[in-house]
């Protein structure tokens, strides 16, 4: 099968049901093994074992932002190619992407007060994924809230690209402005600066989180798939109706 | 037992709280999907069909 085939809804309605159990069984296990490792991980020598919080917080940053990437290129997909596959894959991911930047927000409130003596700041970093969790929210409302499904994806895919700017803003802001939040400390030039027996638990936890989100991608585009099926099911029969009482 | 140290409660409120927000996610998609799939099944019923399903006779 092409891969092009695969924007096909049906067929790809076909695949999901094939992926999703193996997709699942694989999130499940990474998580016993990536729970496994952040427990015992040891503390840190300045943070204590704060430094728990950071295996949440860290994969909770990475998939709120991979999330809303993800969302610009389907944003693409509906605006240039009017496929509508991108726009169920921007809708769902919606409220996937917005509920891992909560978690990275909330996580990051509840490691700040007790490594900084507050919940929060007003700095770069923080004020911009909280932009962030806002925007995710407009895109919700304008998804879940218009009148005209159409009107309403391309009105969503048209805030995506814009929202994209903050992407980078958020990426560089330790690195533009002088913040509280650290600068960082996994992917930057000269490799990590975390020690090995915290970085591995991270990354395992970065990967079973990412699995995580797929699998939840996968089963809400399926959801929205069904969804738009009822509405159009719905729409010919209402036809029907009136064609008939005519 | 895990020693959490003097800053347990903000560990165990981190892990609490993400594992609620995950849960809540996975029941919503749960709970859709069942709801979209009763509904489709009461139109298929009611013999509802999509124009799609039309074109190919089925």
């Amino acid at each position: 099968m092409a891969v092009i085939d695969l924007a096909n809804p049906t067929r790809f309605l076909t695949l999901v049901n094939r992926v999703l159990p193996w997709l699942i069984a694989a999130t499940v296990a990474l998580f016993a093994v990536g729970l496994y490792h952040a427990m015992n991980a040891p503390d840190d020598y300045q943070q204590g074992a704060t430094v728990k919080i950071m295996f949440l917080h860290v994969p909770g940053a990475w998939l709120g932002m991979m999330g809303w990437g993800l969302m610009s290129v389907a944003a693409l997909g509906t605006l240039v190619w009017r496929h509508p596959l991108a726009d169920v894959a921007g809708k769902a991911a919606a409220p996937i992407g917005a509920a891992f930047t909560f978690i990275c927000l909330v996580t990051g409130s509840l490691w700040g007060r007790p490594t900084w003596g507050t919940y929060w700041v007003w700095d770069a970093r923080l004020t911009s994924v909280l932009v962030l969790f806002l925007l995710y929210l407009g895109v919700l409302a304008l998804y879940w809230t218009a009148e005209d499904p159409g009107r309403g994806s391309r009105a969503a895919a048209v805030l995506t690209l814009v929202g994209a700017v903050n992407l980078p803003i958020i990426k560089f802001s330790v690195d533009w402005w002088n913040t509280l939040h650290q600068p960082a400390s996994i992917l930057r030039m000269g490799g990590a600066a975390i020690d090995p027996s915290i970085l591995w638990p991270l990354l395992i936890m970065a990967v079973a989180f990412t699995f995580l989100f797929f699998t939840l991608h996968l089963a809400a585009m399926r959801n929205e798939i069904l969804r738009r099926r009822v509405r159009s099911m719905r729409l010919m029969q209402a036809r029907e109706l009136a064609e008939a009482s005519a | 037992m895990m020693n959490l140290g003097p800053h347990a409660d903000f560990i165990v409120a981190s892990y609490a709280l993400t594992a609620f927000v995950i849960a809540a996610l996975i029941a919503w998609i749960v709970l859709d999907y069942s709801a979209q799939r009763r509904i489709l099944g009461d139109l298929e019923e009611r013999g509802v069909t999509r124009r799609s399903q039309r074109k190919n006779g089925t």
